[in-house]
C-alpha cells in the first residue's frame, strides 16, 4: 500500500541540511516582537507624555514649592502650586478604605480558603470574583446618592458630613477592593500546601489555629501583596473621589467629614474641562500625574516582589 | 492510674485511655469562625444592597427609552432622554479594542512564553514592564491618550483615541491571562509535536494555542468587560459633553456609557439621577453578563491534564 | 555520597524482585540465571551498518556535564536498548540523538553524532529535519487532545508530506502499531479516550506516520501495566524490520527480551561530589547479560549493583 511519495527507504541518507525555507517562521518572529514591543512602548509613551509638560511646570514653580505647599489652587486668581492638600487628600480615603477593606476582604479570604465547604467555595468565589468587575463609577453613584444619605442620617449634628465628603468615598472605596484582597489572600491560603495544614491538626491543632498561626503565616506574601494591590488601586481610583469625595484643595483637609480633592480627581476636574495646553494649569495635570505615576510605581514594585516570593515558596 | 481512690475525681483528661467523647467546649473556636463568616456575609449583604438600590432608583427608566432615545442636557426633554449615543458609543469603541488589544496580547503572550528566553535582561524586564502596567492607574492611560495620542499624534477627541487607550490599559490583562493559559498546556504536548518534525509556529499555532483558548478567551472577556466599565480615561480625554448623535466613523466624537453616567450624576435634578441608575442598570447587566461568560467559560473548559 | 549509595537509592524497584530471586552464589558464576531471563538474552544480531555514531558525545546543561564521552553505534534496522539506574544520563543521551535537547534552554552538545555520516550538530542542519527522520516515543503516552484521526494525520500535515491519501496512511500506520482493529470505528473520537497502553500505540502509529528511519523511545512501557506492556513489546520487535529503534528502560529484562544490542550505564560521582552519566558497556544483548565484560555490568544485571 503506497499511501506516500516518501518512503522510510528514500529518507536514508538524504541530506540534514535546512533545504526549506521557512518564511512564515521568520514572520511570526517578527509579529510576536513587535506585539511584545507594544508594551514597552506604551511606558516610554507614559513617561514622555508626563515628563515634558512637568518639566515646564518644575520651570515655572520650585520644587520645594510643590512638595511643602499646603495650597493647591490652580484655577484660582490666587495660584499655588502645593501639592500637600491633594496628596492627604489621598491619604485619608485610602486609610479609610484599607480599615474596611483589609478585615472584610481578610475574612472573607479565610472563611473561603479554611471553612466553607467545597460545594459552596464553588459557587461564592466565583460570585467575589465577578463583584470585583462592578465599574468604579457605579461605587461613585451609590456613594453618594445611598450611602451619603444614610450617613448623614445617622450623624445629625451641625458638623456633619458634608454632600461630598472623604469619609463616604473611602467607605466607598473599601467596598470597592474588598473582592480584590478576598480574591488575592483566597489565592496564596489555598496555594499553601495541605501537608502543612495536616500537620497542624496531628499536633491536636484547632481550626482556627491552623488559620491564624499556619496557613496566614504561610500565605504572608500572598496577603500583603493583596492589600498592597489594594492600596494601590485606592490610589489611583479616580471615578469614586471626584463624584463623592469633594473638591477643596486650598488647604490640608485631614477631617474625613469634609470634601476634599485627591490626586486623581484633581486631574479628572481639570483636565475634563477646557484648559488651554501649554498653559500652567495644564501642566499641573502632568505634574501631579507624574507623582501619581511614581508612588504607584513604588506600590506595583513591592507587590510584585511579594508575589514573586509566595509563588518561590510553594510552586 | 490505677491506684484506687476513694473520692471520685473528675478524670484526668489527659490520662491514657480517657474517654475521647469529653468535648471541650472552644467558645473562641465558634467566634473565629462566626466573625469570618459574617465578613463574607457583610461583604456581600452590603454589595447585593446597593445594587439593589440602584435597581430600585432606576426602575422607572428601564424601558425602551433608555436605548433607543438621545441624551440630552434639556431638563424639559428629560422624559424622552436615553442613552442610545453612549450605548452605540460603548459598542464601537470595545469592538475597536478587541481588534486592537486581543490580537497584540495573545501575540506578546505567545512571545514571552514560548520564544523568549527569560535568561535575557530585555525579556525579564519586558515581564516586569507588564506587571508594572497592570498596576498603572487608568487615569495616567488617559493622559497618555490626551498628551501622546490625541495631541502629538493629532488623533483628537476620537472614537479611535478612546479606544487607543482602552487597549493598552487593558493589554496587560490579556498578557497576564494568555501567559496562564499558554503555560498550563503540558510541555509533553510540545515535545510530541516537536517529535514528529514540527516546527514551532506549527507546534504553538496547531498544538498549543488550540488547547489554550478557553484560557485565552477568559481573560480577554473580563479585559474587555473592564474596558467598558472604565470612565477615568475617558474623563481626560474630553468625552464629557451630551453627545445627541451615534458615533459614525473612527474620528467621530463619542461619549460611552460610564460617561454618560458620570454627566447625568454631575447633574443635580433628580431625574437625572434616576437616568443615571438606569443607564447604570445597563451598564451592569452588560458587564456581569460578560464576566459570568468568561466565569463559566474557564469553570467549564478548564483542562485538567 | 558514595556511588553505593546513590545508586542504591536510585535503583528501580523491579530490580529489588531479581534480587531476593538471584542465587546467592552468582559471584563465582557467569550471570546466566537471572529471574525472567532467558540464557540466551536478546534477538541475535543481524549483521547491518551503522545508522548513526556517538562519539565521544557528553550533554551538558548550563555548566553541569549530565552525560560524559558516549561512544556507541546504532545499528539500522535492529532494537538497541539503553539501560542503566536512574540519573545515569541514557535519557539524556537519547535526546540528543533527534536534537530534542535543543529546546532545553542551556543545553549543550559536545563531540559528533552522525547520521549516515553527517553531523547531526552542524551549523547548517535543520533540527526540523532531523527530527522528521529520528521520531520519538515518550514515557508517558503524550496523544494530542484531537482525533484519534487527527494524531495520525498531524505529522503528514505538518511536515508537508505529499499523501495522496490521507485515510489510507492513517490506517496504515495504526494497523502498522497494531492499533487498527481497537479504534476503527472510533476514528474520530478524542485520543485521550483511549486506556494507557493504546494512547501509547496511537504515539508510536504517529511517530511512524512521518516515515521515519529511525525510532527513538525513552521508557515507553514505564506508565503501562504488563499486558500493555508485552502488546507493545511485541510492537516493536515487529517494527524493527523496517525501523531502526532506540530503547531507553530501566527494566532489564524488557531490554533483554526486545533488544538486539545493550548499551548499559551509570553514574559516577567524580571528586566534586557532581554526579555524571557514562557509558560503561555496549554489546549485543545476548553478550552483555551473559557474559558481560564490565565488573559493573554484571553487578548491575545480577542485582547485586555497586
Amino acid at each position: 500500500m503506497t499511501t506516500s511519495t516518501r518512503s522510510a527507504g528514500s529518507a536514508a541518507g538524504n541530506t540534514l541540511r535546512r533545504g526549506r525555507r521557512r518564511p512564515v517562521e521568520s514572520i511570526v518572529q517578527v509579529l510576536l516582537v513587535a506585539a511584545a514591543l507594544v508594551s514597552i512602548v506604551t511606558t516610554v509613551g507614559i513617561i514622555i507624555a508626563l515628563a515634558n509638560p512637568t518639566i515646564e511646570f518644575f520651570q515655572q514653580v520650585s520644587i520645594v514649592e510643590f512638595f511643602t505647599g499646603t495650597s493647591w489652587t490652580p484655577t484660582f486668581l490666587q495660584k499655588a502650586y502645593g501639592v500637600l492638600p491633594l496628596v492627604s487628600a489621598t491619604i485619608v480615603v485610602t486609610v479609610i478604605a484599607l480599615v474596611i477593606a483589609v478585615p472584610i476582604g481578610l475574612g472573607s479570604a479565610i472563611y473561603l480558603a479554611e471553612y466553607a465547604k467545597p460545594g459552596t467555595r464553588k459557587v461564592l468565589k466565583p460570585v467575589v470574583e465577578l463583584l470585583a468587575g462592578v465599574p468604579t463609577v457605579v461605587y461613585g453613584f451609590v456613594a453618594l446618592f445611598a450611602l451619603n444619605p444614610l450617613l448623614q442620617k445617622w450623624w445629625p449634628t451641625e458638623n456633619g458630613p458634608g454632600f461630598q465628603n472623604l469619609l463616604i468615598a473611602g467607605i466607598a472605596m473599601g467596598i470597592m477592593i474588598v473582592p480584590t484582597i478576598a480574591s488575592i489572600s483566597e489565592d496564596a491560603m489555598s496555594s499553601v500546601p495541605r501537608s502543612l495544614r495536616e500537620g497542624a491538626y496531628a499536633l491536636a491543632s484547632t481550626k482556627m489555629q491552623v488559620s491564624t498561626r499556619v496557613v496566614v503565616p504561610a500565605a504572608i506574601s500572598g496577603i500583603v501583596a493583596a492589600v498592597v494591590l489594594g492600596i494601590s488601586r485606592a490610589v489611583g481610583e479616580t471615578m469614586i473621589v471626584t463624584i463623592a469625595g469633594g473638591l477643596t484643595s486650598d488647604r490640608v483637609v485631614f477631617n474625613p467629614l469634609e470634601g476634599a480633592a485627591t490626586m486623581t480627581a484633581f486631574i479628572a476636574n481639570i483636565s475634563s474641562g477646557d484648559i488651554p495646553v501649554g498653559s500652567l494649569d495644564y501642566d499641573s495635570v502632568f505634574a501631579v500625574g507624574a507623582l501619581l505615576f511614581l508612588i504607584t510605581f513604588a506600590l506595583n514594585a513591592v507587590s510584585i516582589r511579594m508575589v514573586r516570593r509566595f509563588r518561590e515558596v510553594y510552586e | 492510674m490505677s491506684t484506687p481512690t476513694l473520692t471520685p475525681t473528675r478524670p484526668d483528661p489527659s490520662a491514657p485511655g480517657a474517654a475521647l467523647t469529653q468535648r471541650r467546649s472552644r467558645p473562641g473556636e465558634l467566634a473565629f469562625r462566626v466573625a469570618m463568616q459574617s465578613c463574607l456575609a457583610v461583604a456581600f449583604g452590603v454589595l447585593a444592597s446597593l445594587l439593589g438600590w440602584v435597581l430600585i432608583k432606576g426602575w422607572n427608566r428601564l424601558d425602551s427609552r433608555l436605548w433607543t432615545e438621545m441624551p440630552t442636557g434639556l431638563t424639559s426633554r428629560l422624559d424622552t432622554a436615553g442613552v442610545q449615543s453612549a450605548l452605540v458609543g460603548t459598542v464601537w469603541i470595545i469592538s475597536l479594542v478587541a481588534v486592537i488589544c486581543l490580537p497584540i496580547g495573545v501575540l506578546s503572550a505567545i512571545y514571552l512564553e514560548e520564544y523568549a528566553n527569560n535568561t535575557r535582561w530585555y525579556n525579564r524586564l519586558l515581564e516586569l514592564n507588564i506587571q508594572n502596567l497592570a498596576g498603572v492607574p487608568s487615569i495616567i492611560f488617559g493622559i497618555l491618550g490626551l498628551g501622546i495620542i490625541a495631541r502629538t499624534l493629532g488623533l483628537g477627541f476620537t472614537v479611535i483615541t478612546a479606544a487607543i487607550v482602552l487597549s493598552l490599559l487593558v493589554l496587560p490583562v490579556v498578557i497576564i491571562a494568555s501567559r496562564e493559559a499558554i503555560r498550563a498546556v503540558p510541555q509533553s504536548i510540545r515535545q510530541a509535536s516537536y517529535a514528529l518534525g514540527a516546527t514551532k509556529w506549527q507546534t504553538v499555532s496547531r498544538q498549543v494555542l488550540p488547547s489554550a483558548v478557553p484560557g485565552i478567551a477568559t481573560g480577554s472577556i473580563l479585559a474587555l468587560s473592564r474596558a467598558i466599565g472604565e470612565a477615568a480615561p475617558l474623563l481626560v480625554l474630553g468625552a464629557v459633553t451630551f453627545i445627541t448623535f451615534n458615533p459614525d466613523g473612527l474620528d467621530s466624537a463619542y461619549t460611552a456609557l460610564p460617561i454618560q453616567i458620570f454627566t447625568f450624576i454631575a447633574r443635580s435634578q433628580s431625574e437625572y439621577t434616576e437616568l443615571a441608575a438606569g443607564a447604570i442598570v445597563l451598564l451592569l447587566t452588560i458587564v456581569l453578563a460578560m464576566n459570568s461568560i468568561a466565569i463559566f467559560v474557564r469553570n467549564r473548559f478548564e483542562k485538567r491534564w | 555520597m558514595s556511588i553505593r549509595d546513590v545508586s542504591a537509592a536510585a535503583s528501580p524497584p523491579e530490580n529489588e524482585s531479581e534480587v531476593t530471586t538471584v542465587n546467592p552464589d552468582t559471584t563465582s558464576r557467569p550471570a546466566v540465571n537471572i529471574a525472567g531471563v532467558q540464557p540466551a538474552a536478546g534477538h541475535q544480531p543481524r549483521p547491518t551498518t551503522p545508522v548513526m555514531e556517538l562519539s565521544g558525545v557528553s550533554v551538558y546543561y548550563g555548566a553541569y556535564e549530565a552525560v560524559r564521552g558516549t561512544s556507541m553505534p546504532i545499528q539500522e534496522k535492529q532494537i538497541t536498548a539503553m539501560i542503566g539506574p536512574s540519573g545515569c544520563g541514557k535519557s539524556t543521551i537519547l535526546r540528543s540523538l533527534n536534537r530534542m535537547n535543543d529546546l532545553i534552554p542551556g543545553a549543550r552538545v559536545t563531540g559528533s553524532v552522525t547520521y549516515h555520516g553527517q553531523d547531526l550538530y552542524a551549523k547548517e542542519v535543520d533540527p526540523i529535519e532531523v527530527r522528521r527522520r529520528i521520531g520519538m516515543v515518550f514515557q508517558k503516552p503524550n496523544p494530542f487532545p484531537k482525533s484519534i484521526y487527527d494524531n495520525v494525520a498531524y505529522g503528514p500535515r505538518v511536515t508537508g508530506m505529499k499523501v495522496a491519501n490521507m485515510d489510507d496512511l492513517v490506517e496504515k500506520a495504526l494497523r502498522d502499531a497494531a492499533l487498527w482493529d481497537e479504534v476503527k470505528d472510533k476514528l474520530k473520537t478524542s485520543g485521550l479516550s483511549l486506556s494507557g497502553g493504546q494512547q501509547q500505540r496511537l504515539c508510536i502509529a504517529r511517530t511512524i506516520a512521518v516515515k521515519p528511519e529511525i525510532i527513538l523511545m525513552d521508557e515507553p512501557c514505564s506508565a503501562l501495566d504488563p499486558i500493555a506492556t508485552a502488546k507493545i513489546e511485541d510492537l516493536m520487535f515487529e517494527l524493527s524490520n523496517d525501523y531502526t529503534i532506540v530503547i531507553v528502560t530501566h527494566n532489564m529484562q524488557q531490554a533483554a527480551r526486545v533488544s538486539h544490542y545493550t548499551s548499559f550505564f551509570t553514574a559516577e560521582v567524580d571528586e566534586k561530589q557532581e554526579r555524571h552519566g557514562r557509558l560503561v558497556e555496549f554489546s549485543p544483548t545476548g553478550k552483555l547479560f551473559t557474559n558481560p565484560t564490565d565488573k559493573r555490568t554484571e553487578d548491575y544485571i545480577t542485582g547485586r549493583f555497586g
